[in-house]
């Protein structure tokens, strides 16, 4: 009894809470059919949106990905003095707001600032800055668990073997972290995708020049114009499902069962 | 060649060329991008004395608001975000897969994207009849949603790690079900909770996608810290801007501290 309950209580809060605004979205984007949906899609803003918010990611996923290797490497394998310093920086992009990430940004590289004068601000360098912030700890925090559970036995072995370095790791070390660096991607992927607080304030949201998928699905929103705002919104819900589809494919399976 | 004969005793994996280019580009990537901005936000609030801008009353205001629905937020969730992680590991149903992958929802989903599934649901035009938009409801609505995957996904794998033969014994001696929940099992995943509830509070405190649609910022009612960050930026004064980010800045170390020392303990308690 006491367990359909918790059931229940557990299964209906995910409902309210996840499923049906989920699912009303859907229901608006196409509510006047299929078509106006498709146009809104296809408008030259949209897809200049779409374009820019692609780049930004395709330049910040594989950074950061080589970036999580090395930096998971240097946290697990290396006992560097003061680097745990740097571990602990590693994970501040998840705990800090997006806006003071951006505003950060607009103060190094706006009119009075150290690095500022080199049109990085309000232009494609600002977002894809921002979007390498934000989505940077995910690839580092999902390879160090796997990387100390692995340990150097076989490194050692392979080293003994007369190994080089590099091939160490090309024929050792990656083949063992390369679920966790795919799942790592993933989560930077949908993570650079979605931001939008940092872009806003990095970007200038010019429409047509320097407004990303999030940027346009708010404007239009704010604009009255809600059928592309939700549009827009399904072309984002429907990445983040495939992101899900990945995400439950590559976890860890000891946190599933 | 040399790296290799000195590496003989193998004190570590890798020769030490390997490790260097690691930590130098490592160190090199995280200050470039991380650390060279947030020092350059430390220096404007250091630059300008803009610490009355902390001290003004809407910010303050704000501030208050922010730290105060987070709190909230991020004790619901220990409680809730614990049934849903024990729901998925201890219950069987069908469809349970389905649902574990839904938990990761609010994280795939971009936060503007939540913000308008939010308003569809609970605003002006609610099917159901509850327009929430602008007003305080819409901001815990929104922070509840973002904030849902942090203790399930902390909670969860320990649940599944944990040995029922303790529940078992516990059981034969004649405790009961809530006896055994709250002396057996809690204790074991009171850490997991914690950090859970600290990444949720952290994200909550920073939250601005989510919120800026629905939450109306109304100042003194419904304006939140980073929604009141933008309006500084966006009127001129990123000064003032700036004061109020740092403290955001000090919440988010404080709680990443405070995460660190949780997990350190929990190891030490294994070992």
């Amino acid at each position: 009894m006491g367990r359909y309950l918790l059931r229940c209580g557990a299964l209906g809060y995910l409902a309210v809470l996840l499923l049906a605004p989920v699912g009303l979205v859907f229901y608006r984007a196409f509510e006047h059919g299929f078509w106006p949906a498709w146009h809104a899609i296809a408008s030259p803003d949209a897809m200049h949106a779409l374009k820019l918010t692609l780049v930004a990611a395709a330049i910040a996923v594989p950074a950061n990905m080589v970036f999580g290797i090395l930096c998971a490497l240097a946290i697990v394998r290396y006992r560097v003095p003061g680097f745990r310093l740097v571990n602990a920086l590693v994970d501040l992009p998840l705990a800090l707001s997006p806006v003071v990430v951006g505003l950060s940004l607009l103060l190094l590289y706006g009119r009075n600032g150290w690095l500022g004068g080199h049109n990085v601000l309000f232009a494609t360098p600002a977002i894809v800055l921002a979007t390498i912030f934000v989505s940077l700890p995910f690839v580092v925090r999902e390879v160090v668990p796997v990387l100390r559970e692995i340990g150097t036995e076989q490194e050692q072995a392979a080293s003994t073997l007369g190994a080089s370095g590099f091939e160490i790791f090309r024929r050792i070390t990656l083949p063992s972290i390369r679920w966790a660096v795919a799942y790592g991607v993933v989560l930077t992927t949908a993570r650079a995708l979605g931001e939008y607080g940092a872009v806003r304030v990095v970007s200038g949201n010019i429409v047509g020049q320097t407004e990303t998928t999030t940027l346009f699905v708010a404007n239009r929103y704010q604009d009255f114009e809600t059928q592309a705002a939700y549009a827009a919104s399904i072309v984002l819900a429907l990445i983040a499902v495939v992101t899900l589809l990945l995400m439950n494919r590559l976890r860890p399976k000891e946190e599933t069962r | 060649m040399a790296a290799r004969a000195e590496a003989l005793p193998l004190p570590r994996s890798w020769p030490s060329g390997g490790a260097a280019l690691a930590v130098a580009f490592s160190t090199a990537y995280l200050s470039l991008i991380v650390l060279l901005p947030i020092a350059a936000l430390v220096w404007a609030t250091h630059a300008h004395a803009s610490w009355q801008a902390v001290s003004s009353p809407q910010a303050v205001a704000a501030l208050k608001l922010t730290v105060l629905v987070s709190l909230g937020v991020a004790v619901f969730q220990a409680i809730a975000g614990t049934a849903v992680a024990w729901t998925l590991v201890r219950d069987s149903f069908p469809g349970q897969s389905v649902v574990n992958a839904l938990i990761d929802l609010p994280f795939a989903l971009p936060t503007i994207v939540t913000s308008l599934t939010l308003l569809a649901l609970y605003g002006p035009r609610s099917p159901v009849g509850v327009d929430a938009a602008f007003t305080r409801w819409a901001i815990l609505l929104a922070l509840l949603f973002v904030t849902l995957p942090f203790v399930v996904r902390t909670v969860q794998p320990v649940l599944v790690e944990l040995d029922r033969e303790m529940e078992d014994a516990a059981a034969s001696l004649g405790a009961s079900t809530f006896a055994i929940f709250r002396r057996v099992v809690l204790p074991n995943i009171v850490p997991a909770i914690l950090s859970g509830v600290a990444l949720a509070f952290a994200r909550a405190v920073g939250e601005f996608g989510s919120v800026v649609l629905v939450s109306g910022n109304v100042p003194f009612r419904t304006e939140v810290a980073s929604v009141y960050i933008l309006g500084r930026i966006e009127s001129g004064d990123p000064a003032g801007a700036a004061a109020v980010s740092v403290v955001l800045l000090g919440i988010a170390l404080v709680v990443l501290l405070g995460i660190g020392a949780i997990r350190r303990r929990a190891t030490r308690h294994d070992g």
